[in-house]
């Protein structure tokens, strides 16, 4: 249901941007006051680029219905196409090498989804797979991508736009804020333009797209390009803002499916559940390690946290998907609505 | 049916189709439908109805199915050329069986979809809007409903209001009547045929409801087994007892050698 509410006319646009224009004053206005530096790096930022991640899959996966297994290849593409660009072209503006680099993300993403001209659901997933697969190859095979680093992992360049350093943990914070909130506008009006329609068209029955005289194969390249560039950028992010370095492991096959459950947890077809879910799969090892360290004292080391966490996580996963698959967006919705029929 | 050739706006001649290279649902089907006409394709379960009016969107691609033999012009043009969205360009739009309206866009936004596949500009939009909520009042009350949840007789006039958003000369319709009240099954008729007659809309309809298609078309055919056996006016067809006796359920005619079953 919150699918059908988030991308029908009828959800009341004034307690949208009442929420939009708060989650915008927290953000800018109060956590760069209060925040610390482990705020920053621990949490925010990461989720900022995952966010990202999940929000231009959600385009292609939630909105087009095109299953993807390849987006950690795709940020992986943004991320060593901005490293190279800025190492062997430095003249270029830092937001000139992300844009560029989105592109070649996009790119690769028309290609990648060529298969998705003839192959649907499990099928596609499967060939998206094999992008995974080839980009870390290639990655790891071609040594230029990495400036011949022998050990593959290089350093990210600095970021700096217009003469404005944004090295502290606070500073690459506020630029991805900046990037991430650019993009989920632009993704906010494209959802919202024949384009968005004619996405969930497909999703919702292809064949009666074509005889709507939808354009199923263009529209279909474009879901690809659209998302690819938005997870390329989330790569520069995660890379750039978030790491500071590169390694081809960064972007393995686990990123490409936390970006996956991010988008299912959160509510596929829903923008905002790509934040919902991001910031769900972000915090929730954090709750775990102190929920685990407060029960069992020393005995709860990374392993445990982390065999709990897939544990969590997995059960999740299946709990939504069987009784809830527009994900925690549904569910806040329903617990506003709740409040608010109270409040009445 | 007496008018001349260069009237006819959709031909089909000795049509075989295939799907998956092995199942035969058309063999050597013949139909044409001139412009202004209402054509009624009557026949059982099966028959290949629908295999045929995929066919003549060129959705069968998209189906693993594949036009193996024979043609299709539309407006003198060979349809397997062209891709399904080119010909809803050119005028030839349809309604796929079981309504199919997209689940999550509400209505208002499924019949703007089918104006912007002809690239039809904001003013167009909003006249043709205009235009279907006045054939559909119902769909005027529940413009902001997403389409999944309205009833089946409301989908399916969505379903047609967003093929008359693209401006159609040939609407193909998949059995309209479906699963659907008779009251509501007659309100659809006779807001096609009264598009026929104002605006010399052509159709070609699907039916399974020979009596209800008999009763609105001009011409019929009839399909078999993948075959055309039976073709003539709709007048002609009522009067005939071994269509009545077949079809209409009226008495025990002994089955006629044009519709035995091949």
């Amino acid at each position: 249901m919150a699918g059908i509410a988030s991308v029908g006319a009828q959800r009341t646009l004034p307690a949208g941007v009442t929420s939009v224009a708060l989650v915008a004053l927290v953000a800018v206005g109060i956590v760069p006051l209060i925040g610390t530096s482990y705020l920053y790096e621990a949490i925010l930022t990461p989720f900022l680029a995952l966010a990202l991640a999940g929000l231009g899959l959600n385009l292609l996966t939630g909105y087009a219905g095109l299953l993807s297994l390849g987006s950690a290849a795709f940020m992986a593409v943004g991320a060593y196409a901005a490293f190279n660009l800025s190492l062997r072209l430095p003249f270029l503006p830092l937001p000139v090498v992300i844009l560029i680099a989105g592109g070649v993300a996009a790119l690769t993403g028309v290609i990648a989804g060529l298969p998705a001209l003839r192959l649907r659901g499990f099928y596609l997933a499967v060939s998206t797979l094999a992008v995974q697969f080839f980009v870390a190859w290639a990655l790891n095979r071609i040594g230029w991508l990495s400036n011949d680093s022998p050990s593959g992992i290089v350093s990210a360049p600095r970021l700096i736009v217009a003469g404005i350093s944004f090295e502290d943990a606070r500073g690459r914070y506020l630029f991805s804020l900046a990037v991430v909130a650019l993009l989920s506008f632009a993704a906010w009006r494209l959802v919202r333009s024949p384009t968005g329609r004619d996405l969930v068209a497909i999703r919702d029955h292809e064949i009666a797209a074509r005889i709507t005289g939808v354009r199923v194969a263009r529209t279909k390249l474009l879901a690809f390009a659209l998302s690819s560039f938005i997870v390329g950028v989330a790569g520069v992010l995660w890379a750039f803002a978030y790491l500071r370095t590169l390694e081809p492991a960064g972007f393995n096959l686990d990123r490409s499916f936390q970006i996956l459950f991010i988008v299912i947890i959160g509510g596929l077809g829903t923008l905002r559940g790509a934040f919902l879910g991001a910031g769900f799969i972000v915090v929730l090892p954090l709750v775990l390690a102190r929920l685990g360290a407060a029960m069992l004292g020393d005995g709860f080391d990374s392993g445990t946290l982390e065999m709990c966490q897939r544990m969590v996580l997995g059960t999740l996963i299946v709990a939504v998907l069987i009784r809830e698959p527009a994900g925690l967006t549904a569910l806040l919705d329903r617990a506003v609505g709740r409040l608010r029929g109270r409040a009445d | 049916m007496t008018q001349a050739a260069s009237n006819t706006l959709l031909r089909v001649e000795a049509l075989e189709a295939r799907y998956g290279g092995a199942v035969r649902a058309l063999d050597r089907v013949d139909l044409h439908v001139d412009a202004g006409e209402i054509v009624a394709l009557v026949g059982a379960n099966g028959a290949g109805k629908t295999t045929l009016l995929r066919a003549i969107s060129n959705l069968l691609p998209a189906v693993r199915g594949q036009v193996t033999g024979g043609r299709i012009t539309y407006a003198g043009a060979d349809v397997g050329h062209s891709r399904t969205d080119a010909l809803v360009r050119r005028g030839l739009v349809g309604v796929l069986e079981g309504r199919h309206c997209f689940r999550a866009l509400t209505i208002e936004e499924n019949l703007v979809t089918g104006g912007l596949g002809r690239g039809a500009s904001r003013s167009e939009l909003r006249a043709d809007l205009e235009r279907v909520y006045d054939l559909f009042p119902r769909l005027r009350q529940k413009r902001a409903i997403a389409a999944g949840l309205v009833s089946g007789g409301e989908q399916q006039m969505a379903a047609i209001g967003r093929a008359l958003m693209g401006r159609p000369k040939l609407l193909v319709l998949d059995e309209p009547s479906m699963g659907l009240a008779p009251k509501i099954v007659e309100e659809i008729y006779r807001i096609l045929a009264a598009l026929n007659r104002d605006e010399g809309l052509s159709l070609l309809v699907a039916e399974q409801n020979v009596r209800l298609a008999l009763r609105h078309a001009h011409r019929a055919v009839v399909l078999e087994n993948g075959r055309s056996v039976l073709e003539g006016s709709a007048a002609s067809l009522r009067g005939r007892d071994d269509v009545k006796a077949f079809y209409l359920g009226a008495g025990v005619a002994p089955r006629p050698a044009a519709l035995a079953l091949g």
